[in-house]
């Protein structure tokens, strides 16, 4: 939802970025206010997944111009794991296996240690047992999903429940969300949009990349984005993106030109 | 390595066997002889072996080690972290001698364990022609060694169609220094059996000791062994194992071996495929750190048609110490349809860390499916970014996907309480390694 007096989340301010010496962020200008839905649409290519990742501190991915703050900080001043406890959130696209690691253990540690930066009580196996079984239930999750490893062996649509399993145990301040709804069938589309939608708040946000307008249906976008050439080259509202369904993208790069 | 180093070496090895004297019966005396005679002719592997080419033995026969001498029988309690409750019996082994007051022999009917030299003393004639039968003592010193001396070590037997209704512990502990020992390990699975046997060495005696196993294992037509080995000897010791598994028609062995402790660690796991569509896996850690050496050679001999092999051996080292792992895998003319699949997969943590990994494929059938593949290398960039995003550090990222790589291997061992015994082991050394969360 719009508000004119909503706090500023995130500002990124001509980003331009590099990931193996190929430039691959043209430049790009985004500003995320609380209580906003955002989705960032795109040919692929275009440099969707490469700005989600830059912003939540990949290594591989060199910034080499412009700025971002976040919560009124210094966004590339902060290596990965403070941008995280700070409140950033990345879904990812390709949800890593772990394999040995409990789903559970993982879990556990990482509520803690963000718990623990944020100056709030950690719990302990017991307590967080309860806890993660409770937001689990948003997912319709099936316990289970705590014994096993870390994503070893689920299936897409499960690999991604867990991703916002963890988004909500972890309550960031701005979510990206990496193409969470690709690979998904229609009703873990609608369990995973709805368990995003029950998370949102006045004083949060999520950023949505998606090749789909199917998704923005199920979690209504404020704010639709299209990015090509590592550049946004269009801003619109919802209706955006139910012309780009039936329009395609070239449309667009004729009206650039 | 000069010829009489090695001479005296051997020679402190036999010391104990030749000083025992001949038993009653006369099988085990003409196999003792045997042996030693062997084990005279043999010469000791050095480098210049292939089979050891990796694993420089100097340093072990630089020493010279006398038999065990009476030891202090620990206490039940001073025990106590080796306690495995879901066990049915267990077996408990001081310096190589049986240890009756730390033992539980009792397991249900159909399911024997006996101390060797009990088995041997009863002589009601099921050790012939099933004791070193399948661990070759022609062709190995170390195999002779143990077998000229063939004295202590368990028997595990399971009747035909009887399953344990418990694991079965046999636990080997080192006290004294200087001591060599040779235990050797008979496991007898009948037809449609199934029994699962944790052997598990551990060192309560700082200094160098040594210990030379042999365990054999028969499975038979459709029977189940599990075998979790355990080796955690202390930090200055030296172990040189075989395991010698033959398996029958539709027979099945599972294998999980971790080794954490020695200085200098050696296992020959030997596994025939004797009878048709007989299942084999094997699940291989080493965890070492320092200036551990440790070595495991394993050989899958597919002699029969539609056999299944599944391999998963995984290296995680620190420190300057130094991991080998040589895979052979068989599959001979007429085992067609066998599916056979290794992999080794290693993880270096330090600059000066090293490993030494050799598939080895012959495939002598036409039809059959092998796959193979070995890795080695530091931890993945995407998988450390994943774990950042959530909040953890790097070190405590990295401490994770160690403890996690070396976990998967723990988590198959079909002992609760081991694998939990064990993943907190893992932790700890991934830890002492890589330093504390931050």
């Amino acid at each position: 939802m719009i508000r004119e007096n909503a706090r500023t989340l995130l500002e990124v301010r001509n980003l331009t970025a590099k990931v193996a010496g190929v430039e691959i962020l043209k430049g790009i200008s985004l500003t995320v206010r609380a209580g906003e839905v955002h989705a960032i649409m795109g040919p692929n290519g275009s440099g969707k997944s490469t700005f989600a990742k830059a912003l939540a501190g990949h290594p591989a991915y060199e910034v080499t111009g412009g700025t971002a703050s976040f919560d009124g900080k210094d966004l590339f001043a902060m290596p990965a794991e403070e941008r995280a406890r700070a409140g950033l959130f990345l879904g990812f696209q390709y949800p890593v296996e772990v394999p040995g690691v409990a789903n559970s253990q993982f879990l556990r540690l990482a509520y803690n240690t963000v718990q623990g930066a944020r100056g709030r009580d950690e719990l302990d196996p017991l307590e967080f047992d309860d806890f993660v079984r409770e937001r689990m239930k948003l997912l319709e999750m099936d316990p289970a999903f705590l014994d096993r490893s870390v994503n070893e062996g689920f299936s897409g649509g499960e690999k991604k429940r867990n991703e916002i399993l963890q988004m909500a145990l972890l309550e960031p301040r701005l979510a990206f969300l990496d193409e969470t709804d690709s690979g998904l069938d229609i009703d873990a589309l609608r369990i995973v949009a709805g368990g995003v939608n029950k998370l949102l708040t006045a004083d949060n946000a999520v950023v949505l990349v998606t090749h789909y307008q199917r998704l923005l249906n199920y979690i209504v976008p404020d704010y639709v984005h299209v990015m090509d050439g590592g550049r946004i080259v269009k801003t619109g509202d919802k209706a955006l993106a139910l012309e780009l369904e039936s329009r395609g993208y070239d449309w667009l790069d004729k009206q650039a030109a | 390595m000069s010829a009489s180093a090695t001479t005296a070496f051997l020679e402190s090895l036999l010391a104990g066997h030749s000083a025992a004297p001949a038993g009653p019966l006369a099988w085990l005396n003409a196999l003792r002889g045997e042996a030693l005679e062997r084990a005279n002719a043999l010469t000791l592997p050095t480098t210049r072996d292939e089979d050891w080419r990796f694993t420089d033995l100097s340093a072990l026969y630089r020493l010279a080690f006398r038999p065990a001498g009476a030891a202090a029988i620990p206490t039940v309690v001073a025990i106590e972290s080796f306690a495995v409750p879901e066990v049915a019996a267990r077996l408990v082994f001081i310096d190589g001698r049986f240890a009756p007051g730390l033992s539980s022999t009792r397991a249900k009917a159909g399911i024997e364990v006996r101390d060797l030299a009990s088995a041997l003393a009863a002589d009601d004639g099921f050790l012939r022609g099933r004791l070193a039968q399948l661990a070759d003592h022609r062709d190995d010193a170390f195999r002779a060694i143990n077998t000229a001396g063939l004295a202590e070590g368990a028997v595990v037997h399971a009747r035909q169609n009887v399953a344990a209704d418990g694991p079965i512990q046999l636990l080997f502990l080192s006290t004294q220094p200087e001591v060599a020992t040779h235990p050797r390990v008979l496991i007898v699975a009948e037809d449609g059996s199934d029994v699962t046997v944790l052997e598990e060495y551990a060192g309560l005696a700082d200094g160098a000791y040594c210990v030379n196993g042999v365990t054999e294992v028969a499975v038979g037509a459709a029977a189940r062994v599990r075998h979790v080995r355990v080796q955690r000897e202390a930090a200055a010791a030296f172990h040189v194992a075989t395991s010698a598994v033959r398996l029958e028609r539709d027979g099945s062995y599972a294998s999980v071996s971790v080794a954490l402790g020695a200085r200098i660690s050696r296992h020959n796991l030997n596994v025939v495929q004797a009878g048709e569509g007989a299942t084999i896996a094997l699940d291989g850690l080493a965890l070492i750190h320092e200036r551990q050496l440790a070595d495991t050679h394993s050989f899958v001999d597919h002699a029969r048609p539609h056999g299944t092999s599944r391999q998963l051996h995984k290296c995680v080292v620190g420190g300057q110490a130094h991991a080998v792992f040589n895979g052979r895998i068989l599959v001979r003319a007429g085992a067609q349809l066998t599916n056979s699949a290794q992999q080794s997969r290693n993880l270096l943590l330090s600059r000066r860390a090293h490993v030494d990994t050799k598939p080895q494929l012959e495939i002598f059938a036409d039809d059959v499916k092998c796959a193979h593949g070995a890795a080695i290398g530091q931890l993945e960039a995407d998988e450390l970014f994943y774990l950042r995003t959530r909040g953890l550090s790097e070190t405590a990222a990295r401490n994770l996907l160690t403890y996690g790589f070396a976990a998967e291997i723990v988590d198959r061992i079909p002992i609760a309480s081991v694998a939990a015994s064990l993943r907190k082991a893992v932790l700890e050394q991934t830890q002492a390694e890589l330093g504390p969360a931050a």
